[in-house]
């Protein structure tokens, strides 16, 4: 039964949307019901971007996500602003290059995950959010590498493959820690 | 029907729009709307439409009134302010008897307001958008493939009736992505549009678009015609959603987005035990009076939720002719409600029950 009520957070130019976008896909393609919500507001334009994302076995009801089940925090900011909304038992994956501190909650789980730094050694520095992906698909277990490949494959532009094979490296990395 | 695409709501709508027949856009950007005119500005070449980004919202509504009277099927879009601005061209619209589709997504107001979400539109759409007695069909979607779903609908019923039907939807609906499949069919052949200003050629008596009549008994005429129709469409055309409302104590009353976060209430109030459902007006002008009559006999109460100081909720008592009590909940000025508040709401109504 999967029922992920995720909130992508971090600042603009990230990738927060892309990475709420990566992760819808994966659920509308591998059959489940998908709602993918924006923030549109002020704190896009240079300040904190937000992304909320369900992904269901059942029909979405509000695509809001409020009280998140899944946290994928890419800076200070939102870890300090969502980490209390987080439901007990939540997930929480936490850019740990970029944050420095720890989670404070007991109820819930942290992932600790040095994504912009990996994503520097390895050559994609704009990729850190989907080095997070895929930590979080092997933590939820919402779909394994081998089913996510083609659905990376479909998302990139047919005329710059060279972004499936680095997209797939991002994900691998993330899935491996 | 083909492969479901991830698709922004603006976009959606764009694309159904399109596929519906609409060969004209004009508009102006907002936000939360603006995603409409890109997608035009894309699209509408592919097909040989026209897509013109107008110097105002006054020139655009007034654009799709020339091309309505040319017998193309035209639509405008914009967000709550670029609506009061299109208002005049509206009363236009229906004076001259002519089909259009106007897209509102709203956001908060009054005067520039926010761009966040609201809801505060419902008593412009649906009691007064401008001067005359008029009406204008207004739809509700409540998600994406509804978005979709309801394009060719609304065009349908604007060219069918004449008037202008508007789609009101939000600034959540507009941004949310959500899966759609488009219909695999091809471009529908419409019935030609023998009242349009189309050109004689030298063939026919030339056809005439005015709402200008000086004479008060002729007016009083023409307007008591055109509420004939919309006596048929009230008859005819009411359409609303029912969600667990079979053994409901508590019926929620809420359109588009609000009644989407409604749902999630509604299932944590069942967890607890509180019997509630949901009544979704799909239609708001006409306004599913039969549906909520009806519900008056097995519902103890009503809590209608809007992202308004509540505008809504006037109909639902007029339509539940005040049988039960009528409760309002709303969040305004671009924020929405969470489900958490809507489940307090009910639970302080669930205690007044028992």
């Amino acid at each position: 039964m999967t029922d992920l009520k995720i909130l992508i957070a971090g600042f603009g130019g990230q990738g927060i949307q892309f990475a709420g976008k990566l992760l819808a896909y994966i659920g509308m393609y591998t059959g489940k019901e998908v709602s993918v919500i924006p923030s549109y507001g002020p704190e896009m334009r240079g300040g904190t971007s937000n992304c909320s994302v369900n992904v269901s076995d059942a029909p979405i009801a509000s695509p809001l996500v409020v009280n998140p089940e899944e946290l994928i925090v890419m800076n200070l900011p939102s870890l300090d602003k969502f980490e209390a909304a987080c439901e007990s038992g939540a997930k929480i994956f936490v850019d740990s290059t970029l944050i420095s501190r720890k989670g404070v909650r007991s109820d819930v789980e942290y992932f600790y995950v040095p994504a912009t730094g990996i994503a520097g050694d390895n050559g994609f520095a704009n990729l850190a959010n989907v080095v997070l992906c895929g930590k979080f698909l092997k933590e939820t277990g919402l779909c394994d590498l081998a089913t996510a490949a083609p659905i990376i494959k479909k998302l990139v532009p047919a005329k710059k493959p060279e972004l499936y094979e680095l997209n797939m490296k991002a994900l691998e990395i993330g899935y491996g820690l | 029907m083909a492969e479901k695409k991830l698709m922004k709501g603006n976009e959606a709508l764009a694309e159904a729009a399109i596929r519906a027949g609409c060969r004209c856009f004009f508009g102006y950007p907002i936000t939360p709307q603006t995603e409409v005119a890109a997608y035009m500005a894309k699209r509408m070449p592919q097909v040989g439409g026209v897509y013109l980004q107008s110097e105002s919202e006054i020139a655009a509504v007034n654009m799709v009134m020339g091309a309505s009277a040319a017998g193309v099927r035209a639509m405008t879009s914009s967000s709550s302010p670029g609506i009061s601005l299109k208002a005049e061209g509206i009363s236009y619209l229906a004076g001259c008897d002519l089909p259009a589709v106007i897209v509102n997504m709203q956001r908060g107001g009054p005067g520039l307001g926010g761009i966040q979400p609201s809801q505060a539109d419902y008593y412009q759409a649906v009691k007064g958008l401008a001067h005359g007695d008029f009406r204008i069909i207004v739809l509700a979607p409540a998600g994406i493939q509804e978005v979709v779903d309801l394009m060719g609908s609304a065009f349908d019923l604007a060219d069918e009736y004449r008037m202008p039907v508007m789609i009101l939807g939000d600034g959540m609906l507009g941004q949310m992505m959500e899966p759609v499949a488009f219909p695999d069919s091809e471009a529908p052949v419409l019935p030609e549009k023998e009242w349009a200003c189309s050109g004689t050629k030298n063939g026919r008596k030339k056809n005439i678009i005015n709402s200008l009549y000086i004479q008060p008994a002729e007016l009083e005429e023409i307007v008591k015609a055109r509420f004939e129709r919309y006596a048929e469409i009230e008859d005819k055309h009411a359409m609303s959603e029912s969600y667990m409302t079979d053994d409901a104590d508590i019926v929620l009353v809420a359109y588009g987005a609000t009644a989407r976060i409604a749902k999630n209430a509604i299932l944590a109030a069942r967890a607890e035990g509180i019997k509630v459902g949901l009544l979704r007006p799909i239609t708001l002008w006409p306004f599913p009076t039969k549906a909520l009559k009806a519900l008056t006999s097995t519902a103890k109460a009503f809590l209608t939720v809007e992202m308004s100081m509540g505008q809504m909720v006037d109909d639902v008592r007029l339509a539940t002719e005040c049988a039960r009590p009528v409760h309002f909940f709303g969040r305004t000025g671009g924020v929405v409600p969470t489900p958490k508040e809507i489940l307090g709401e009910i639970k302080k109504i669930s205690g007044g029950i028992k």
